[in-house]
């Protein structure tokens, strides 16, 4: 029976694609609405709440700080340590088991290295910058609003950036090319591409895919998930502005 | 890992600070202008995860915690063969606090998690008999996971509320048999029955320069002489864990007496804020 339904569902995400639309109502190049909270964590140096539709995570940064055990510390620049991990409630069906699983040890290393290319670690040698990346709920798209959520907490750490990084994921369901996939695309799609850009700079710092993509294809995935980039830079640009002002007016009242 | 509990490295806290958060306790007063059995403020957000199938977010004080209940199928235990199960299971991600390295629940996160599921399951708040599918066969799991987001202190009575909190809002996976087999039909829900006048709860006393307080701070529990957990359900003490330090006869009954008081007053706060329904999203 549940075999049956998912089959249904399936066959329908897939008419639905054939004709240019999607499950949920939205166009193809339509990111679900985008949620950004920073300084959420009062413990955290920094810290930021990304909802991207029904996917939800939080991101917490701590340092630059001393780094343990000792030999991890480079002499000439900061290291990077990102953990992304998904709390056990955060899948429908099956409740996740809380150890790390392969998927989010690889998850949390190409952050990392989607990350590094924008913090000024050379600023900070013998320390440590940590990020720790917990997903509250999940609906497609989470490793994507995991790096929004990280750069948006290593900036509210004051942690000096060339960028602000962004994520985006885009897909491909029977040779329609979709952004921001929620899970029944992601489930039921012929591809899958997270992308993350310095959107200041349109450089690309996380790429990956699966599935079939023609070379055209892949151009057009990655300027759309170019423009939607921009839209969340704009809305992240203006949330840390207002979080400053309103710092800066408590310091002068 | 070894499986050795050692003795904890005391957090590292200025000898000044140290000095004066005691010397206001002395005063009859506490660093945050709360009186000594004077709970921070409370706030929980019921049903906020939409995977889950009951959840809650809870805030006492800086301290936030979120509990998400979800919902498998096992075989009974041989001893309670017409019961389902409960597991409580507790985390404090690095993200909590500077102080948490990554890793699988250390001591403290099991123990607490034990205590808090040792408080629901003698309390009576869930009725592990209507849990049953099968007798012998099938019975649902109720796996309460727990991950604390901000630490500063007394995490155990919040993750208390939190798990109550969601279990008092946990809708139930229909279960339907089909050739002989259990299995669950997750769009169609039954509400798990609880009963809130058993609303469980645990009340933490530290003792601080021969002062008895409730509900800690994370520089309060560094700076205590002695900490124990009370759980309390309806006027009955359901579990107790002394941790750290020594308590004499006398501070034992009188915390005995005073969480049984104090617990009225908390579950009249918790059960208004898990009864008003409104509209409920993820937010910290």
């Amino acid at each position: 029976m549940i075999a049956q339904q998912s089959e249904d569902l399936r066959r329908i995400v897939r008419e639905l694609a054939r004709e240019g639309k999607r499950f949920d109502g939205r166009a193809p190049d339509q990111h679900r609405p985008v949620r950004l909270e920073v300084g959420v964590l009062s413990n955290a140096d920094g810290s930021a709440l990304v909802a991207y539709g029904d996917t939800v995570v939080v991101a917490a940064v701590y340092g630059p700080r001393e780094v343990h055990p000792r030999h991890l510390a480079l002499p000439d620049r900061a290291i990077l340590r990102v953990r992304y991990h998904m709390a056990p409630f955060s899948t429908p069906d099956e409740r996740k088991r809380p150890e790390p699983t392969r998927r989010e040890i690889e998850i949390s290393k190409v952050i990392r290295e989607a990350l590094e290319p924008v913090v000024l670690l050379e600023q900070f040698p013998r320390t440590s910058i940590d990020v720790f990346i917990e997903v509250l709920q999940a609906d497609g798209s989470t490793r994507v609003a995991s790096i929004t959520a990280a750069s948006l907490a290593l900036a509210d750490a004051g942690v000096p950036m060339r960028d602000l990084v962004v994520g985006v994921s885009v897909g491909k369901i029977e040779n329609l090319i979709i952004v921001d996939l929620n899970r029944v695309e992601d489930g039921y799609g012929d591809g899958d591409m997270p992308i993350a850009f310095m959107c200041r700079r349109g450089l690309i710092t996380l790429l990956q895919a699966d599935g079939q993509w023609s070379p055209d294809e892949v151009r057009q995935a990655i300027d759309m998930a170019y423009r939607a980039a921009g839209d969340i830079y704009r809305q992240m640009r203006d949330v840390l502005k207002g979080k400053y002002i309103e710092s800066v007016r408590a310091l002068s009242q | 890992m070894s499986n050795l509990s050692i003795t904890q490295q005391p957090e590292i806290l200025p000898q000044l600070r140290r000095e004066s958060i005691r010397r206001i306790v002395e005063q009859g007063q506490r660093a945050d202008g709360r009186a000594h059995l004077e709970f921070r403020n409370i706030d929980i957000i019921v049903n906020p995860v939409k995977t889950a199938d009951g959840s809650a977010i809870v805030k006492l004080g800086n301290t936030v915690v979120i509990a998400g209940v979800k919902t498998s199928i096992g075989v009974p235990y041989p001893d309670t063969p017409d019961e389902g199960a409960l597991i409580v299971n507790l985390e404090t991600p690095p993200l909590a606090s500077p102080e948490i390295e990554p890793g699988p629940p250390d001591e403290n996160a099991i123990e607490i998690a034990r205590v808090v599921d040792r408080t629901i399951r003698h309390s009576g708040f869930i009725d592990f008999k209507s849990l049953c599918i099968v007798p012998g066969k099938y019975a649902y799991i109720l796996w309460v996971d727990i991950y604390v987001l901000n630490h500063d202190g007394n995490v155990i009575d919040a993750a208390c509320m939190a798990a109550v909190s969601a279990l008092s809002a946990t809708k139930l996976p229909k279960a339907i048999i089909e050739q002989d087999q259990a299995k669950l039909i997750r769009d169609e829900k039954i509400e798990l029955k609880v009963d809130k006048s058993k609303l469980p709860l645990t009340i933490t006393f530290i003792k601080v320069c021969n002062s008895l307080l409730v509900d800690p701070t994370l520089e309060e529990e560094n700076v205590s002489d002695a900490k124990i957990t009370i759980g309390v359900s309806e006027g009955k003490i359901v579990s107790i864990q002394k941790t750290t330090g020594a308590f004499d006869r006398d501070d034992i009954v009188s915390i005995i007496s005073k969480s049984v008081e104090l617990y009225s007053k908390l579950r009249d706060v918790v059960l208004s804020k898990i009864s008003s329904e409104s509209y409920s999203y993820i937010r910290i």
